[in-house]
């Protein structure tokens, strides 16, 4: 079959084995949230539609509310900085660094610090950066990325793992054993924690009446990277605010079960400022950074719908593309049905290059269904078609039938009754001979039923 | 960085301008986001039991089958909160420091602090900074055991939030730490402990 989208190619040429974990692995979590939604309310459409809306109220609200979270952690002790844009934040976070004589920094999971290649940046400049999520910490000893928001390793097995693990002399073995090599990770990175000097996390949520900061993990690694060390950094997309402390009650039941089907991820962590003075352990020093990098943009456009997004993966999990194509076929941080909207947009000035995400949808609208702040991900995906055809970007013509033959059909009705007409012969036009690429990759892959039209037109002159 | 910090809330309110109109912010019930009880409980307490169990942790309310299941499991050297001390004194082949060292931190095997508050509904465990004596002590020993106040069971997770008061940090754990990171197979004890338990008493 002739393909010609990136997306198609990259899933025609997918390991087996890679296809098989990414589709297993989707459904199951898909199945798993659906019973536990089911099970514990009569109605979860209920909570969906209100998070969505509440969250839609604060974004429509957001300078008030940003204004609200920025006092309220600064009441609490906190130091709050802004970035504008990837080298804003880089800057910011080295320079707390270099402020407080901190050489080593241990990280747990942050989408936002994807966006912005932070990583790689603080190396460059002679830092230490350790990330402890297990499949994060996986993906920096293999200089990989992930391939899913909630599950970051999905495409890796566990012998690769092991294979890893053996180079990095982590362990003293091979060893690919799942639960040997969690704890070979929990042993090394223990150590880590306690020499680091900065922890960075992000952030799920914020609530700006009191700047409690939300974080959810299932690993305990931010609950390490904030007790054993003394300087805290929250770096957090703008977007992550809600009103007020009550809601936040409404999110992370929402998030856990739409994720992973768990009804609360097991650490829901709720940060305001340093630690008490009572408590030995924990941060003295607290910063968060807010992250624009194009959000403002985004807010902007007619696709701002899309800053609801919590990260829970659930578009991804139900989405038939993704399941077939898996989470680096999208060529950016977020992968699945949100990525195809999200990426484009904060690609900023290189729209162009992925402004073919947007097609990769049958727009089937599972996504919408899933969705925990009920985000209308086919209609935004139209919208960005729509975009990507008025700016003339190629990488969005690609694999599209050239439709002014049908253009031209349809203006001319004479043409148009002659071609119906002529109908019946498409029952005897063998595929290869098909003219048009696209229609013949299209009939290719498919078998159409008979063609037994063309006679309405005589029916209806003909009939009383 | 105030010059970024001025560009990113004009560039909201130019974003948020031409908007003809705004969404209000919807009103819910809080009974909306309480789960459905998976059974018919005489309390708080066994419906957190349940819970809790059901999230892969462990329940005991009693201080000598807990120092029973400890010994059993091995673990006899641990961190416990000096303000619970007591609980643990005199048991029999069980030590503990009331302080947390370091140094020791891979020789704990288990951590005893205080929580706050349990919840019901979720099987979760509360543990406020300005209540948990040493963070580290209720993470990194492979067991942990909150041990709650009866009457400090709530029903909600909506409840729970009610009492954050001003602790700059609050921690809700439902169960051992976990991922399923490798191949989806799950694995419990990754950071934090590898088996959570609480211990409800009625008087401490």
């Amino acid at each position: 079959m002739k393909t010609h989208q990136q997306i198609d190619r990259t899933a025609r040429d997918l390991d087996p084995e890679v296809h098989e974990s990414n589709f297993m692995g989707a459904k199951l979590k898909s199945e798993r949230r659906y019973n536990t939604l089911h099970r514990d309310y009569d109605d979860p459409d209920q909570l969906r539609e209100t998070a969505g809306l509440i969250k839609q109220h604060t974004l429509e609200h957001l300078d008030t509310y940003l204004e609200q979270a920025e006092a309220s952690l600064q009441r609490n002790g906190v130091k709050v900085h802004f970035a504008m844009d990837d080298d804003a934040v880089n800057a910011t976070v080295l320079r707390i660094m270099e402020e407080n004589d901190a050489h080593s920094m241990v990280k747990s999971k942050s989408m936002v610090t994807e966006e912005i290649h932070m990583l790689k940046y603080l190396e460059k400049h002679g830092k230490e950066v350790i990330e402890t999520d297990l499949g994060e910490f996986i993906l920096q000893l293999d200089d990989d990325y992930p391939s899913h928001i909630v599950t970051p390793i999905v495409h890796k097995n566990r012998r690769g793992i092991a294979k890893t693990f053996e180079r990095e002399k982590i362990g003293e073995d091979y060893n690919d054993d799942p639960e040997t090599i969690t704890r070979r990770a929990r042993q090394y990175l223990r150590q880590k924690y306690l020499d680091a000097d900065v922890g960075l996390t992000g952030g799920n949520f914020v609530s700006a009446e009191s700047g409690r900061i939300a974080l959810v993990t299932n690993e305990g690694n931010a609950r390490f990277c904030m007790a054993a060390n003394k300087i805290h950094i929250a770096v957090i997309g703008i977007e992550k605010l809600v009103p007020t402390d009550r809601d936040l009650g409404l999110f992370l039941n929402l998030i856990g079960r739409s994720g992973t089907g768990q009804q609360l991820t097991v650490y829901n962590q709720f940060i305001s400022g340093p630690k008490t003075a009572s408590q030995p352990h924990g941060p003295e020093q607290m910063h968060v950074v807010f992250v624009d990098n194009r959000r403002t943009e985004v807010l902007a456009s007619d696709c701002r719908e899309i800053l609801r997004c919590i990260r829970c993966g659930a578009c991804l999990n139900v989405c038939p593309i993704y399941r077939q194509s898996g989470g680096h076929a999208y060529r950016s941080v977020y992968p699945g049905p949100v990525g195809a909207v999200l990426s484009p947009l904060l690609a900023g000035n290189r729209f162009p290059e992925l402004a073919d995400l947007p097609k990769a949808s049958s727009l089937c609208g599972a996504c919408n269904e899933v969705c925990p702040v009920n985000i209308p991900i086919p209609d935004l995906l139209l919208r960005l078609r729509d975009k990507a055809k008025r700016e003339g970007a190629k990488e969005a013509m690609k694999g599209t039938p050239n439709l002014g033959l049908w253009a031209t059909l349809c203006s001319q009705p004479t043409m148009w009754k002659t071609a119906l007409s002529m109908g019946h012969t498409m029952n005897y036009i063998p595929t290869e001979l098909i003219p048009h690429p696209s229609a013949k990759a299209w009939q290719g892959a498919r078998k159409l039923p008979e063609f037994q039209g063309g006679e309405f037109r005589k029916w209806f002159k003909n009939r009383n | 960085m105030s010059s970024d910090r001025d560009k990113i809330y004009s560039a909201i309110r130019a974003a948020l301008a031409p908007l003809p109109e705004r969404t209000e912010k919807p009103e819910w019930d809080d009974a909306m986001i309480v789960c459905k009880p998976s059974g018919k409980f005489d309390s708080l307490k066994a419906q957190f039991a349940d819970k809790l169990i059901s999230a892969s942790g462990r329940f005991y309310d009693s201080v000598d089958t807990l120092t029973a299941y400890l010994k059993e499991e091995g673990s006899t050297f641990g961190y416990c909160d000096p303000a619970l001390a007591h609980l643990l004194e005199g048991v029999e082949s069980i030590t503990f420091d009331t302080e947390f060292d370091e140094a020791r931190i891979n020789d704990y095997t288990f951590g005893l602090t205080k929580a706050s508050a349990g919840i019901a509904e979720s099987g979760t465990i509360v543990l406020k900074d300005s209540v948990t004596s040493a963070r580290l002590g209720a993470l990194a020993p492979w067991i942990h055991i909150a041990v709650i106040e009866e009457t400090d069971i709530v029903a909600s997770i909506g409840e729970a939030i009610q009492g954050f008061g001003d602790d700059p940090s609050i921690i809700f754990a439902t169960g051992p730490s976990k991922t399923a990171d490798v191949e989806g197979i799950l694995i419990e004890g990754v950071h934090g402990p590898g088996i959570q338990v609480a211990l409800v008493l009625s008087h401490i």
